[in-house]
């Protein structure tokens, strides 16, 4: 009787091209989308809206207030990856735009600290503002957020003579983001009493600042996308891998079991006993990272294959701070949906004419 | 060939309804890949393919071919509200799964 690893089933070859991408030692095979109707004979693909409900799924996997994991199983690559655009591209934040400098007397030039100052994250939910009409300079209050940054740094007159620690010997040489105080303009006082406006992150160094330099600037945030700046991208990064498939073709014992377990991430394959010999076994194939480091040795590479699920994709969302991760994957599929509707009333207005 | 610029409105040439080119403006592979995806699903299509003229431009020339006389803004009406009806899915099942993860979350922490 055949005990040790399990063998799956041999998918039949259709099945493995319609939904498996297989990774091999020199080229990876199957790799776009052919389930289009007409393509596989026997098989319905047009589409169907409650076939596509019926397969599909998410799972949150792990979610926390800046980063979110979750398994989206049952759609094809092209709307996954216009997710992932749109949450890298498309979804609005606020960031600074404007930056007035009254006074820069430190050692950064104005351009660089301007830079700086853009790429700090901001804290005010994009919502409840709206964008700033083209050619107006001044910005209204609900446009615009007014931040202000005055700090000027002098000598510690209770330091020790002798000490060399900047830290003693100079008051405020470090200018860091926590600095940086809201100015609310019109009824955003009232509007935004209990939302702190202000930098996410407070711990953000700046410049820093000699006695007698002093910074006294004014900065303007506005709405926008990180298609056109990546200072407004809601997301340090948002990305999406396919699930990974490891299927044993053949019983692997002994001391290549162990070259086996090596050979991929760590909690992937474990080595079980089996009445006195080490058999290898899959146990968690969604841990591996796909290095194929496996089809390097000769005497191994026959005995795996490695595949990917083309439909299953494990998504990881991490957030700026500005919004939550589940927050921005839900505007970001709401964006998908404003870019069809717009479409089709476009559609219906030039069928009008 | 017919051209529909979403700016200046249909310039038809009259002879064949069902092979368009259709310029989508302020558009790139985001809307151009998962909108070629939901008209190819479609049966009356029998090609439909999206390029970017050229990267400094944000427009792509969206062309559908359908068989069989549909026009083809047909496929690509149908292929938008479709897109519209998936990205409604996924948000109700998205949110749901949050919901629930969160409660889960909760219970474990009594």
């Amino acid at each position: 009787m055949k005990t040790g690893a399990k063998m799956a089933a041999t998918m039949s070859n259709v099945d493995e091209i319609r939904n498996r991408v297989i990774l091999g030692e020199f080229d990876i095979k199957n790799v776009h989308t052919t389930d289009y109707p007409g393509n596989y004979p026997g098989y319905d693909d047009t589409w169907n809206l409650q076939k596509f409900q019926k397969n599909f799924r998410i799972d949150v996997v792990q979610m926390d207030e800046t980063s979110l994991e979750f398994d989206m199983v049952g759609i094809d690559a092209a709307l996954a990856n216009a997710f992932r655009r749109i949450l890298l591209a498309e979804v609005p934040t606020m960031a600074v735009e404007k930056v007035l400098i009254y006074n820069n007397t430190s050692i950064i030039q104005d351009e660089i600290l301007a830079h700086r100052l853009g790429l700090i994250p901001i804290k005010a939910d994009p919502r409840l503002f709206e964008y700033r009409s083209a050619g107006d300079e001044e910005g209204t209050e609900i446009d615009t957020i007014q931040l202000q940054l005055k700090i000027k740094c002098t000598r510690n007159p209770r330091a020790t003579k002798d000490s060399a620690d900047p830290r003693e010997l100079y008051l405020n040489h470090m200018v860091y983001s926590k600095d940086m105080k809201w100015a609310p303009i019109g009824n955003q006082a009232d509007v935004f009493a209990d939302a702190n406006i202000g930098p996410v992150h407070g711990d953000i160094l700046l410049a820093q600042l000699r006695p007698g330099q002093e910074l006294d600037i004014v900065m303007h945030c506005v709405k926008g996308i990180g298609q056109d700046h990546a200072k407004f991208s809601p997301v340090a990064t948002a990305s999406y891998r396919l699930l990974p498939e490891i299927t044993l073709m053949e019983t692997v014992e002994g001391e290549k079991a162990e070259r086996l377990k090596r050979c991929f991430s760590p909690g992937v394959i474990e080595v079980e006993n089996h009445g006195g010999k080490v058999v290898a076994k899959v146990v968690n194939s969604r841990l591996d990272t796909c290095s194929r480091e496996v089809l390097r040795h000769d005497d191994l590479k026959n005995a795996v294959k490695l595949a990917r699920v083309r439909d299953h994709f494990i998504f990881s969302v991490e957030s700026t701070g500005i919004l939550a991760p589940d927050v921005l994957v839900t505007e970001a599929i709401k964006v998908l949906m404003t870019k069809c509707q717009r479409f089709l009333c476009e559609l219906d207005s030039t069928e009008m004419e | 060939m017919v051209f529909i610029d979403s700016r200046k409105g249909v310039q038809a040439d009259g002879t064949d309804e069902g092979c368009v080119t259709f310029v989508l403006h302020e558009e790139d592979h985001t809307l151009g890949n998962s909108l070629r995806y939901m008209v190819m699903k479609s049966l009356d299509v029998d090609f439909c393919g999206y390029s970017i003229t050229h990267p400094s431009e944000s427009k792509i020339n969206f062309r559908i071919q359908t068989r069989g006389g549909v026009p083809a803004v047909e496929p690509l009406r149908r292929g938008l509200n479709e897109l519209s009806d998936v990205c409604q899915h996924v948000l109700n099942t998205f949110q749901r799964s949050v919901s629930e993860f969160r409660s889960q979350q909760e219970d474990v922490m009594d």
